[in-house]
């Protein structure tokens, strides 16, 4: 593999490969053995459960998604993996080793495998980029002169090399994040723990630093857990997902499946956010209840899956019915459709009834908002 | 003036000049750690040691709390003890040391605090060791903070050592009660503290200077 290879120049991620089956313990980066985590009450806080009954293998050099609201346990997660927090019950093991049984200089030197980036960058403002992404290599103890070589080769991976002697006051947040990669990278992790690590970017900047992040993981095959708020996050980079709510996992599969058949109402409301599910307020504010002389039947049909993009097509070819688009979005999700359209129909009975019984057939899941003139 | 005059006026600056060198640098010395420690081992720190902290910060207040002249006073055996006498401005470097060191150490604790959280997490979770994040992040980080409160306590120390002119101690406050005071020369008193107030500020300017010079938070922003 060749890390002089500047990976910033980034291709478009290639499609999901077919869906693998689940993961066989021997073949984990990370699992989560009945993790629990509780802290204590302190100082007339009182004690909380962060995490309760948690079980999950991530598999080896995948990038997968872990999703939650704020207060769902997110940051704990992060920390019992990276070592920095003991659970209460239960194990985590990361690669061979379990690492809420290290303690000391083993915990120290598993920590070195594990690569972690942040939210807000966490970089030293004494240091520069160079000597940032160095900060990893002089803990570890390596030579000066094997240090500079590998800042070298960690920044041309980056694609940053001539920002090397800025200091963070003078680099952008997109910079700064490349800078927080390499030094993530720089101790040769199999593990790289992205904690919200876009979610201070803006959107170009975020599509930049997830092409660099899939890239990485393509290259260098290291296994990515992004740690997110944000479903668009997942559904760009991630294969599987683990929906984290509470402190309990509500649900998890292959991100294809939890977006087209999504069963928690957390899942349902994270992917109504980057849907746009409402109906556009101009439509809304005229539908009326029954149907008048030339007045046009609204339906919305839901899909998920496939065909969306042909619908108007087969309904004009199949049933000779010319519908009308009315509001529309379909993105596409792990090689799946998923979105909504609304279609406007004429208003007679028997040709509605035609149009919905068409949509069910089609395993499309479709209602009659009502009509507007 | 006469020459004579202004040699002592020179000479009494060297002193003092002396007296707050070696005892800004030893308490530097001994508060940079003491300061390092106060702000790393509280409850869930990098060196947590509650009870130590506790006691420490006893002891640190209970040294400020005294006024410095009734220090000098108090501790003249010790003086003695170390220093063999308790006048001059050798000896005066004791009293001085002691005085300097846990104002340096709150200094340095607040200086510490003020490093982001997340850079020692960020540390920690790289596998450094308390004394690398302390070394590597927090001491570099803290730098020019620290600068500012090393330049405050010289400040300070130019102060107190011509309180210790009133105890035989020597140098720019000894020259002003002996020859300004005493013996009614109000040039002399003035010359005093024309110098003392050149001298603070050359240290004040300096201290800036440097504080500067480390910041790289702010620079071309």
């Amino acid at each position: 593999m060749n890390v002089h290879q500047s990976l910033a120049a980034s291709r478009p991620p290639e499609p999901f490969p077919p869906i693998a089956p689940d993961v066989i313990a021997e073949d984990a980066m990370v699992r989560f053995e009945a993790v629990s985590k509780a802290y204590p009450a302190y100082r007339g806080k009182p004690s909380v459960k962060a995490l309760e009954d948690i079980d999950f293998a991530i598999p080896r050099g995948a990038i997968t998604g872990v999703i939650g609201r704020s207060g769902a346990g997110k940051s704990s997660l992060v920390r019992l993996i990276n070592g920095l927090e003991k659970p209460t019950t239960g194990r985590v093991i990361v690669d061979v080793s379990d690492i809420s049984a290290l303690s000391g200089r083993e915990l120290r030197l598993a920590q070195r495998s594990i690569g972690m980036i942040f939210q807000h960058f966490n970089q030293l403002s004494s240091r520069t980029a160079a000597d940032n992404i160095a900060l990893p290599l002089e803990i570890a103890g390596w030579p000066k002169a094997e240090i500079a070589a590998r800042v070298s080769e960690l920044l041309d991976l980056v694609d940053i090399a001539d920002k090397r002697n800025r200091y963070p006051s003078e680099l952008s947040g997109g910079q700064k994040q490349r800078i927080g990669i390499a030094r993530a990278l720089a101790t040769r992790p199999s593990v790289l723990l992205s904690d919200e690590a876009t979610s201070a970017l803006d959107p170009q900047t975020t599509r930049s630093i997830l092409d660099l992040l899939a890239n990485i993981n393509r290259e260098l095959g290291v296994t990515i857990i992004l740690i997110t708020h944000e479903m668009s996050v997942v559904r760009q980079l991630a294969k599987e997902v683990i929906v984290l709510d509470a402190g309990h996992i509500v649900e998890r599969g292959h991100v294809a499946d939890i977006f087209t058949h999504p069963q928690h109402a957390i899942t349902q409301s994270f992917l109504s956010e980057i849907l746009g599910d409402a109906v556009p307020v101009s439509l809304s504010s005229r539908l009326q209840h029954q149907p008048t002389a030339g007045s046009q039947a609204v339906i919305r049909v839901v899909v998920r899956g496939d065909g969306g993009d042909r619908l108007l097509a087969r309904l004009s070819r199949e049933l000779a019915i010319d519908a009308a688009l009315l509001s529309a979005r379909i993105d596409e999700i792990g090689g799946q459709q998923v979105g909504s359209l609304t279609l406007g129909v004429p208003g007679e009975e028997a040709v509605v009834a035609r149009v919905l019984s068409f949509l069910v057939q089609h395993r499309f899941s479709a209602e009659r908002l009502g009509y507007v003139a | 003036m006469s020459p004579e005059l202004i040699n002592l006026i020179i000479q009494a600056t060297g002193e003092s000049l002396f007296m707050v060198a070696v005892s800004a640098s030893l308490g530097t010395l001994f508060g940079l750690p003491i300061g390092v420690f106060l702000a790393t081992s509280r409850k869930g720190e990098l060196f947590a040691a509650p009870a130590a902290n506790a006691i420490l910060g006893v002891i640190v207040n209970a040294t400020r709390s005294t006024p410095f002249i009734i220090l000098v006073v108090a501790i003249i055996p010790f003086t003695r003890l170390v220093a063999g006498t308790s006048i001059g401005s050798g000896a005066a470097i004791v009293p001085l040391t002691i005085a300097a060191t846990p104002f340096i150490a709150r200094l340095v604790e607040g200086a510490i605090r003020e490093v982001d959280a997340g850079l020692i997490e960020t540390a920690s979770s790289f596998g450094a060791t308390p004394l690398q994040v302390v070394l590597k992040v927090l001491i570099p980080e803290a730098l020019p903070g620290l600068v500012l409160s090393l330049t405050l306590a010289v400040v300070s120390l130019l102060g107190y050592s011509a309180m210790v002119g009133a105890v035989g101690g020597g140098g720019l406050g000894d020259l002003g009660i002996r020859y300004g005071y005493q013996r009614f020369m109000p040039e002399m008193m003035l010359a005093v503290v024309v110098a003392l107030i050149a001298l603070v500020q050359t240290v004040q300017t300096a201290g800036d200077y440097l504080a500067r010079r480390v910041n790289r938070r702010l620079r071309h922003r």
